[in-house]
């Protein structure tokens, strides 16, 4: 293992380690996930017919809002404590934060999937047999929110009105990866083969790709000053 | 120098004045609305239309090139013109937004659609909104560093969202000037003086704005060295 990969992956391991003391972000965004599946149940009253239809729409939006709040969260305590300041003293490169903190978001956001997912399916009596490809999509786009969410979480928490400041940024860059999630998960739950796919998947990794590397390399300028 | 910096001012001003009175002439009383377009007379908004989303994207053009400098090589002359640039860059925007959706109307029968073209637009319009809350919100220090931030990221993001959208669905005409024929003679010269004089306009606000932004930041200077 490399030094790099070693150094990203104690600060991950600092992230879960004081995540599971405190169940901080998974409780708030977990709830707050089910919460938003259950408002847009009531709102939108999905029938058998109109189900694959507002079904990814549903999801996407409860996913969206729950990665704004969980990001949010992710650099708002590090500032609250101060260790921020902490971090940047550790004597690693800039990048390294980025990453450690990047996948640490990402692991948080896939837990609270991993679960919401199941209730979503049984609540709105989905087709067992499309979990797999939405599970993927699911996985695909997450990344993508990760990549830009870390960046902008941490430009955000050094902000006056950061809780405003970090949707205000985050929701109209995630625009692409929104379409492209919600597209696609709508073909498989209709039914459509993996070939239909393709298009939007291709969507979603050029998005997780670009916006990884752009986003690792821009982070330093976000800590510095 | 000075002096000589505001006579060129001067110039342009009138440049642009008197170019923006004779394309208004031209647009309303001399040329002919377009045979082929169904819109009828509201085709003629083309020739504001256009020219404004011209100068909206040579404007955050600018300003992705220089925040892309601001980071690589520091210099507040780099990130005054990139916020100013944004600054105009999106006031033509909202114009091209405005024009569009009183043209859509007519054309369309509808004010707006997710078109590749119009969403980009939007979207884009969002992230320099956001662009602009950051400089008033984060501090002095670093507003800079992270007003660059967001214009390299809005811009990447948007070619995205343009593909992203062209593959969802599209309905905006494609354009028709430069691939030869579609417009007649007298539309293009119309359409041409429009151009230059929306282009000179743009140059002029560019050099008032980082005039203007340069003083204020030698007051702040003067201010804070008096304290």
């Amino acid at each position: 293992m490399t030094q790099f990969s070693r150094k990203v992956l104690a600060l991950v391991w600092k992230d879960m380690l004081s995540e599971a003391r405190t169940k901080d972000i998974f409780t708030s965004v977990f709830v707050f996930a089910l919460l938003t599946v259950l408002i847009f149940s009531f709102a939108l009253e999905p029938g058998s017919e109109t189900t694959s239809l507002v079904a990814p729409g549903m999801l996407w939006v409860a996913f969206t809002f729950a990665g704004v709040l969980g990001f949010g969260r992710s650099f708002v305590l590090e500032k609250e404590h101060g260790c921020l300041d902490g971090l940047m003293l550790c004597p690693v490169e800039r990048e390294v934060i980025y990453w450690g903190k990047a996948i640490g978001n990402l692991v948080f956001m896939l837990m609270v999937e991993v679960v919401v997912l199941p209730i979503f399916y049984l609540l709105l009596n989905l087709p067992l047999d499309s979990l797999p490809q939405v599970v993927l999509i699911v996985l695909l786009t997450t990344i993508g929110f990760v990549s830009v969410g870390t960046l902008f979480s941490a430009l955000a928490a050094n902000t006056r009105a950061r809780d405003v400041m970090l949707p205000i940024l985050f929701l109209p860059v995630v625009v692409p990866l929104v379409i492209a999630a919600v597209k696609s998960t709508g073909l498989i739950l209709q039914g459509s083969p993996w070939a239909d796919l393709w298009s939007w998947l291709q969507i979603i990794l050029a998005f997780d790709v670009i916006f990884l590397v752009i986003s690792s390399l821009v982070f330093p300028f976000v800590l510095e000053g | 120098m000075k002096r000589n910096s505001y006579s060129w001012d001067a110039v342009l001003m009138a440049a642009s004045f008197f170019l923006l009175a004779g394309a208004l002439y031209l647009v309303f009383m001399w040329v002919p609305t377009s045979a082929t377009s169904l819109e009828g007379i509201a085709q003629r908004i083309f020739y504001f239309h256009v020219p404004l989303w011209w100068v909206a994207f040579l404007a955050y053009a600018v300003t992705f090139i220089s925040s892309l400098v601001y980071l690589a090589r520091r210099g507040a002359s780099w990130d005054n013109l990139a916020c100013s640039a944004a600054e105009i860059g999106t006031v033509f925007v909202t114009l091209g937004l405005i024009t569009g959706i009183i043209w859509a109307k007519p054309a369309w029968s509808v004010w707006w659609t997710w078109d590749p073209r119009l969403t980009t637009a939007l979207v884009l319009w969002f992230i320099y909104i956001g662009y602009f809350l950051v400089r008033a919100y984060a501090p002095a220090a670093q507003a800079r560093n992270f007003a660059a931030v967001i214009s390299i990221i809005g811009t990447v993001d948007s070619f995205i969202v343009f593909m992203a959208i062209r593959w969802w669905r599209t309905q905006h005409p494609s354009p028709v000037v430069g691939t030869g024929g579609g417009l007649a003679p007298e539309m293009l010269f119309t359409f041409m003086v429009s151009l230059a004089a929306f282009t000179l306009l743009f140059v002029l606000l560019m050099r008032l704005r980082t005039t203007l932004r340069a003083t204020q930041e030698q007051v702040t200077a003067l201010r804070q060295a008096e304290e």
